[in-house]
């Protein structure tokens, strides 16, 4: 009995690690589908995955009046989270899925995608001359940029008594700064500081480097209050933190006191995206959707209410100056913003650089 | 004629089992089997596996700092359960020796916490123990301390978020035990001419020591696989091995190594559920009692 047990488990392993076998391999990038300009968008329905408030709630209903198409929203946290949903082989359900520009580029390598018809989304138009040079994705193949933006130096001017512009600021801060630091802990933006300060790429390879760069990470530990992606802004306006590394976004500029300033060694260029998948059967209506995002209205409400900047030039004209004048990261021009280094796939790499945060978190 | 009487009782058990086995059978030994399997092959460039066979995956996690990163867990989950024991065992003691009314109260109020999601009650600490926190500015107006303590963002904020985290599962089993107690046995040991030191010790936990190894299994173990306490209560400042096979996964999208350190991991909780078990049997001589 237990002897047949066993031979029954062996064999459905068997099955299963051969089904997880036929679904990765392919490294390629996918064929576009002929599509029907034509088609009729009431007869198709859309899944799409964002993460949770990044759009208007009211997006579904309006496109749906507009197309006639349904759409049916589901969440992801991290882009770690929707990528392991739509690379673990078969059919995910999802037509449009928001990813991060790097991710997108990973997706579309392994053929996942389905490339970007022009023709089905002539809002394209609407977007920036610089938003389709964007390294991850040279001239939008697979991806549509939705928001973009930086990282810098957010901070209290009360508190640190001078303009701090570079990323030294943190990694060998004035005695006076000391444990009154935080620094992002999600592992690309734990590295930038260093990998700027030192004259690196934001993605480098090279082991030589990434070793100078942890080092640099291991001597500005002892001196941060701590790694923190999610409450820097809070404890800046509790005065805890003097200086803190923020996403563009994240910085409470609307605070009497605190500034948003980019190094002056550069800093990363980091972009959201809209792809669309290669197993979706809604592809006409998934095009629709991204063009009707790309309404200059539509798309400046991510400007507007979540305050990251949208690579649509009808929709950051149409901002209101105050507004601007209230986050002024959102004045910075696309030129400007492509100064900085674009985040690209690791690739092989992915490995080296968790090593790296694993022993800088475990010191 | 023994034998087909045994073959007939021998179908009810397997009816009963049947649906709960089937369900561990596909939940959990397949996956851990999946899990198992991957662990000699190598990494694909986008997560998942690439089927070459390699012993790279274990030469890894010989490395001394994965290594540390255990033991650093251990001790913290170790330091977690031992204070979690030393709350929850007089608070166990008393609430079993409740009457009825209070006591069902009293339960409830031990669980009442795992109705409010977890992260938020974890968020609730950094509200309580940052520098400018309610903690701080308590102590700070009562004029105990002039400079705000570094409480956040220490090992010390992990132990009492885990701490607070699953001390319920300490108190229950203890409850469990204590309530089964027969109070006979205590009023023989004080006509013996024990007094209630010598009853504690020899009779009250010796009965109630599958209670209290159970309570820390439920303890120890979540403690250990944690990674959202340490990642928002230590700021990152130590990361704990559910963090390292987390991150393997997901960010570094390594599955093979994520394996070998997750069978670390269940490995080593084996070893200590053994080594529960012996006790339990060693010490109290009923080992399932609990």
């Amino acid at each position: 009995m237990l002897r047949m047990s066993a031979v029954a488990v062996s064999a459905a392993l068997a099955l299963f690690s051969l089904a997880a076998c036929g679904g990765g391999a392919a490294d390629g990038k996918a064929e576009p589908d002929t599509l029907d300009p034509a088609a009729d968008l009431s007869k198709q329905t859309l899944t799409l995955s964002n993460w949770a408030g990044y759009m208007p709630e009211d997006l579904p209903a309006k496109f749906k009046a507009r197309t006639g198409a349904a759409v049916t929203i589901t969440e992801h946290a991290t882009n770690e989270e929707i990528i392991a949903k739509l690379t673990a082989g078969g059919d995910s359900g999802i037509d449009v899925a928001f990813v991060s520009g790097q991710f997108a580029q990973a997706l579309g390598e392994q053929g996942l995608l389905e490339p970007v018809h022009a023709d089905l989304v002539p809002n394209l138009k609407n977007l920036y001359p610089e938003a389709t040079e964007l390294a991850y994705d040279p001239g939008n193949k697979v991806s549509v940029p939705y928001t973009w933006g930086t990282t810098g130096l957010c901070y209290r001017k009360d508190l640190t008594g001078y303009e701090p512009d570079s990323w030294n600021d943190i990694l060998t801060p004035r005695p006076a700064l000391k444990k009154k630091i935080t620094m992002l802990g999600t592992e690309r933006w734990m590295l930038l500081p260093a990998q700027k300060a030192l004259g690196f790429s934001a993605n480098t390879q090279d082991e030589g480097e990434l070793a100078k760069a942890k080092e640099a990470l291991v001597k500005a530990k002892p001196n941060l209050l701590a790694f923190d992606d999610t409450t820097f802004g809070d404890r800046l306006k509790s005065g805890e933190a003097a200086l803190v590394e923020a996403w563009d976004g994240w910085c409470p500029t609307t605070e009497k006191n605190i500034a948003f300033t980019v190094p002056k060694e550069g800093s990363d260029l980091w972009v959201d995206t809209m792809v669309v998948l290669k197993s979706s059967k809604n592809k006409e209506a998934a095009h629709a959707l991204i063009n009707y995002i790309l309404d200059p209205e539509v798309h400046a409400w991510a400007a507007q209410n979540i305050m990251y900047k949208v690579p649509n030039q009808a929709a950051m004209e149409s901002l209101d100056a105050a507004l601007v004048k209230d986050y002024p990261h959102l004045g910075m021009s696309p030129a400007d913003l492509l100064k900085q280094e674009s985040l690209v796939d690791l690739g092989e790499a992915a490995p080296a650089y968790t090593r790296i945060v694993t022993e800088v978190t475990a010191q | 004629m023994r034998t087909t009487r045994r073959r007939r009782l021998r179908v009810e058990p397997l009816v009963l089992l049947g649906p709960g086995l089937a369900y561990l059978l596909v939940f959990l030994v397949v996956p851990l089997g999946l899990v198992l399997s991957y662990t000699v092959f190598q990494r694909g460039r986008f997560g998942g596996i690439v089927y070459e066979a390699t012993a790279e995956n274990f030469t890894r996690v010989a490395d001394p700092l994965y290594l540390d990163v255990l033991l650093h867990s251990v001790k913290i989950a170790g330091i977690t359960t031992l204070l979690a024991l030393a709350l929850g065992y007089p608070t166990a003691y008393v609430i079993a020796k409740l009457p009825a009314k209070w006591k069902t109260l009293a339960l409830i109020a031990v669980v009442l916490p795992f109705w409010t999601n977890f992260l938020i009650r974890t968020y609730a600490w950094i509200v309580l123990l940052n520098s400018q926190g309610v903690v701080n500015s308590a102590l700070g107006d009562l004029g105990l301390i002039d400079e705000p303590l570094q409480l956040l963002y220490t090992d010390g904020a992990i132990v009492i978020g885990l701490l607070y985290a699953y001390l319920p599962l300490m108190v229950l089993p203890l409850y469990s035990a204590i309530e089964r107690l027969d109070p006979q046995l205590g009023e023989a040991s004080a006509n013996l001419g024990a007094g209630p030191v010598r009853t504690f010790l020899s009779v009250t936990l010796p009965l109630t020591l599958p209670g209290v190894l159970t309570g820390c299994v439920f303890v120890f173990v979540p403690s250990l696989g944690n990674f959202v306490i340490p990642e928002l209560l230590g700021g990152g400042h130590s990361v704990m091995v559910g963090n390292l096979v987390r991150d393997q996964f997901l960010k570094a999208r390594d599955w093979p190594f994520g394996s070998v350190l997750a069978l670390t991991l269940i490995a080593v909780l084996v070893l200590l559920l053994m080594a529960q078990a012996w006790a339990a049997r060693r010490f109290s001589g009923e080992g399932d009692r609990a």
